[in-house]
């Protein structure tokens, strides 16, 4: 093994110390060029696959892109983007820098951070991108800011998230308006309502949004970590979470894995409270027969956090032309107006909708609003995401703390 | 290639000299002394248990119609995929599973499910339920593979002749034969118990979970420095496992020297009861609850809402196979091709490697261990490895690497199913041949070969299982480009709509199903006038 090894990572070494990678792409500014080059390219597109909704408008998209601009896109189903980045890694670590297997990769937040810190991205292309205006970027920093990371043009706005709670309307009608408030409730109500276990992503924006509302130096949240401080800023929360926890679902004792878990508890009645990336989650799974018809969505008085997802496109992918061809796509009215339907998927577009033409704005329009879904202006008030550091240190500091039951 | 960056150095992340921090950061983990002893105990007793329930079932099976009917219906459980099993028993044994389900409100006046800690418990309990659902039917057919060759009908009446009970007859006189034969076995299971990561990602514990589940979340942490201390993990997850196996050893050697007293003690029916009605009772348990938990997947996959205490959904749809289907027939070609190359490829190298073994009364060698290092050493460490080797030599992600690194897998469980079968046979049938002044490769195809039908058969039948089982190899080694039926039910998995897993955990379960069938079938329909040559099932 050891003189492959060393073979390898010799190789990587000459590789990377030519740095720029060597690519047949047309330059991104010449956007005629990338149209003409992505014609029968075939772009391997890295997604996370664990939701039917999104599967299902990837086929769709899959499907116009073909019809279209002649690119063939095959979804390379994950069930963690972890693995993507630790695809292209070891493609890095074995010198193959301009035949990689991925494409696209849908990503943001800490994984986004790893990647951009260890060069696997491609970039800057998102400016070139003819659809990116309709984003209008200088009045929606969130389109190109990733946990308060600058994107640079290395990653392409997508869809935007947000925690929204829900809850059973036959099991409770009081539920908590703010984290103060949640832990009262879960007190009059004792193990019907949890957080996925940490590090699951949904779990951790739990802790954030705590985080947020019981600590009063907000202003640290949006800086990198300091370690003198972080003992001082989290007290709040971990005092929180001793009182919180004896009354969760299993006395605390177990944590559901992930977003998906709880709405699975929320379905066998364990759970009357819950909550969602996906302010459109709950509407959708009791259309698809996973939830009560008596589940209502809200968001929490002071506003809860928000996040916007992304394409990029690693710094190794041979279809390159085809990549900006797909996210110049997804960033149309047309496509992104197809998300946001209930049908669809449900996802919030990126777009800054009063911008549009008048025939681009119908397209947004949808019929009556689902009773399990939320109102239409509940979203207005958003909470930015922390600096990615303090997602990784409280992760850390939970799994010290509540990691060993 | 998992070595080095346990030690420090993984060149491409900046780690270029040799150190032990990656060692120092897993000791500092909270919890990891109870991973270690998770994955060391429920290895172990999981086997233990699963060992005990066939042999006292072997023991206690009279061939009467009964026993043959538990029998049939336990091999096809092999077939289905630990992911799918594990899926099932979760949603039989939570509080708000079926069997909470089915006597509540009644006999429970529960409205609501009940807040107990079952599945994901500290100690492993319900993991180690699931294993065992999966490794007793895995070791039951070993032991029918191998039995035949020891004549245990015959040995069981002489002992009876001299006055023993059935039950103590088979485990006084055939037993201590059959186990050498069923060792490497009940080896792989102990490997594969502590090293498990679906099924523990499923049942297992959380805070913490066992050592091989910590180790695929350091794998892929976006930190990707993890990735240091995961290799030291894995490093470690190796000798956890080593040490199982080597307390297994132990205690082998200990039963050796203790039961010989039991075994000439001439103690003749004490006991005899017990074994009659627990063997039974215990392997129709088993079986009973792995096909409650299919039966419940199959439940799911059909369901409309299904509220709390309700016995049964409100509503049936076929939605949910309406939206699976269309999108499965790639993967379900990819895994049936995969599949049947693979096996095909391991039969032809396993066929040669024993045949010349035989003709050249070769010893079992020391070599053949290498063979196993595939099962003991935790995927996750040695196949990220793997991708960097094929992709620093330009073999880019297609089907013909992932047939490969299946067969990486396929090549030992089919050796483990047939080799003692084959060496086992009598050798006076080929001598016969020889002697009639038939060539040898006759004799092979025409009296070696048909003999073993029926146990090549079901090592292939294995074999194909555990190639549509694989997800981290497809996955890494496929780039993701290859998707199989494993692959994508294991992405739908992580997004937790049971009904969509239910649809794809059955049609996974399908494949090796057939396979298993046709198992069975081909050595009757051959044989249809020769009882003896059916195999046995």
């Amino acid at each position: 093994m050891k003189p492959r090894a060393t073979l390898a990572t010799l190789t990587a070494a000459s590789l990377l110390s030519l740095a720029q990678p060597v690519t047949a792409a047309p330059p991104p500014e010449d956007w005629e060029a990338v149209l003409q080059a992505a014609q029968g390219q075939t772009v391997y597109w890295n997604a996370w696959a664990g939701d039917n909704r999104t599967n299902r408008y990837i086929d769709w998209v899959a499907e116009q892109m073909q019809a279209e601009f002649e690119v063939e896109v095959t979804h390379v189903k994950l069930d963690d983007t972890s693995s993507a980045v630790a695809r292209v890694l070891a493609e890095k670590q074995a010198g193959n820098d301009d035949d990689g297997s991925i494409d696209l990769v849908w990503i943001n937040g800490e994984n986004f951070a790893a990647m951009r810190e260890q060069n696997l991205l491609f970039g800057p292309f998102t400016e070139s991108l003819p659809n990116f205006a309709l984003t209008d970027p200088d009045n929606n920093p969130e389109v190109v800011t990733d946990f308060t990371l600058p994107t640079d043009g290395y990653e392409s706005p997508w869809g935007k998230a947000q925690i929204t709670f829900y809850y059973d309307s036959a099991q409770t009608d009081t539920p908590p308006q703010s984290i103060d408030a949640l832990l009262g409730w879960v007190k009059k109500n004792p193990g019907q309502f949890s957080y996925p276990r940490i590090p699951d992503f949904t779990g951790s924006t739990f802790l954030k949004q705590a985080l947020i509302e019981l600590t009063d130096q907000n202003d640290a949240l949006y800086q990198p970590v300091v370690d003198s401080e972080f003992e001082d800023i989290t007290t709040p929360l971990w005092r929180y979470l001793d009182a919180l926890h004896p009354h969760l679902w299993r006395s605390g004792r177990s944590f559901p894995d992930s977003g998906p878990h709880l709405r699975n508890l929320m379905s066998d009645g364990e759970l009357s409270l819950a909550f969602s990336f996906y302010p459109t989650d709950a509407a959708v799974a009791v259309r698809e027969h996973e939830l009560p018809d008596s589940v209502r969505s809200y968001v929490l008085e002071s506003g809860t956090l928000g996040n916007v997802h992304f394409v990029a496109i690693p710094y190794n992918s041979p279809h390159k032309a085809g990549a900006m061809t797909l996210a110049n796509f997804l960033l149309s009215p047309r496509a992104q107006a197809t998300k946001q339907s209930l049908d669809m998927w449900g996802d919030r577009s990126v777009l800054a909708i009063n911008q549009l033409k008048e025939s681009d704005q119908a397209l947004f329009e949808q019929g009556d609003s689902h009773p399990s879904a939320l109102p239409a202006d509940a979203l207005a008030n958003t909470l930015a995401e922390p600096h990615p550091s303090w997602m990784t240190a409280l992760q850390e500091a939970w799994l010290q703390r509540y990691g060993v039951n | 290639m998992v070595l080095l960056p346990a030690f420090g150095y993984l060149p491409v992340l900046g780690g270029d000299t040799f150190h032990l921090e990656a060692w120092q950061a897993l000791w500092g983990r909270a919890g990891l002394h109870r991973s270690v002893l998770l994955s060391y105990f429920s290895g172990l007793i999981t086997t233990l248990v699963a060992l005990f329930i066939v042999v006292l079932f072997l023991a206690a099976s009279q061939g009467t119609w009964i026993d043959r009917a538990i029998r049939r219906m336990v091999s096809p459980l092999l077939a289905i995929p630990h992911a799918a099993v594990a899926f099932g028993l979760a949603f039989l044994i939570a509080p708000s599973g079926l069997l909470v389900r089915w006597v509540s409100p009644g006999l429970t006046g529960w409205e609501r499910p009940p807040d107990l800690l079952i599945v994901n418990d500290p100690l492993g309990l319900a993991l180690m339920a699931g294993l065992i659902l999966k490794e007793v039917p895995f070791l039951l057919l070993m032991s029918l593979a191998a039995l035949p060759q020891l004549r245990p009908e015959q040995r069981v009446t002489l002992a009876r002749s001299l006055g023993y009970a059935p039950g103590i007859a088979w485990l006084k006189c055939v037993f201590p034969a059959l186990y050498p034969l069923i060792r490497l076995p009940v080896y792989a299971v102990i490997a594969y118990a502590t090293s498990v990561v679906d099924m523990a990602l499923i049942l297992g514990p959380t805070l913490p979970p066992t050592l091989s589940v910590s180790i695929l979340t350091w794998f892929n942490d976006p930190d990707l420095s993890r990735r240091f201390m995961a290799s030291a993990g894995a490093v470690l997850q190796l000798g956890v496992t080593l040490a199982a196996l080597l307390t297994w050893w132990l205690g082998e050697q200990g039963i050796k020297r203790l039961s010989q007293l039991w075994l000439a003690s001439g103690s003749r029916t004490s006991g005899s009861t017990a074994i009659a009605l627990g063997g039974r009772a215990l392997l129709a348990t088993v079986t009973l609850m792995a096909m409650s938990a299919l039966a419940g997947l199959a439940l799911f996959s059909v369901a409309g809402f299904w509220r709390f205490p309700d016995a049964l959904p409100s509503t049936f749809t076929l939605d949910h196979w309406q939206r699976i289907l269309p999108s499965v027939a790639t993967p379900l070609m990819n895994t049936l091709s995969i599949g049947l190359v693979a096996t095909l490829i391991a039969a032809v190298l396993v066929v040669a490697t024993l045949e010349h073994a035989a003709r050249h009364h070769l010893p079992a060698r020391r070599a053949q261990w290498l063979l196993y290092l595939p099962l003991i050493v935790p995927q996750v460490a040695f196949l990220f490895g793997l991708v960097v080797a094929a992709e620093s030599v330009a073999i880019r992600p297609q089907h013909a690497l992932v047939v490969a690194v299946h067969l990486l897998f396929v090549v030992p469980y089919l050796y483990l199913s047939l080799s003692e079968a084959y060496r086992r046979l009598d050798p006076r049938w080929v001598q016969v041949a020889l002697s009639l002044g038939v060539p040898p490769w006759r004799a092979f195809w025409q009296v070696r070969l048909p003999l073993l039908l029926a146990p090549l058969l079901t090592a292939c039948a294995v074999s194909l299982a555990v190639s549509i089982g694989q997800y981290l190899p497809t996955l890494l080694l496929g780039g993701g480009r290859v998707p199989t039926i494993t692959t994508e039910a294991v992405a739908m998995a992580s997004g937790g709509n049971r009904r969509l897993v239910a649809v794809l955990a059955l049609l996974q379960a399908l494949l090796p199903f057939i396979g298993f069938s046709l198992a069975l079938l081909i050595p009757r329909l051959v044989w249809a006038k020769r009882r003896q040559m059916r195999g046995a099932a």
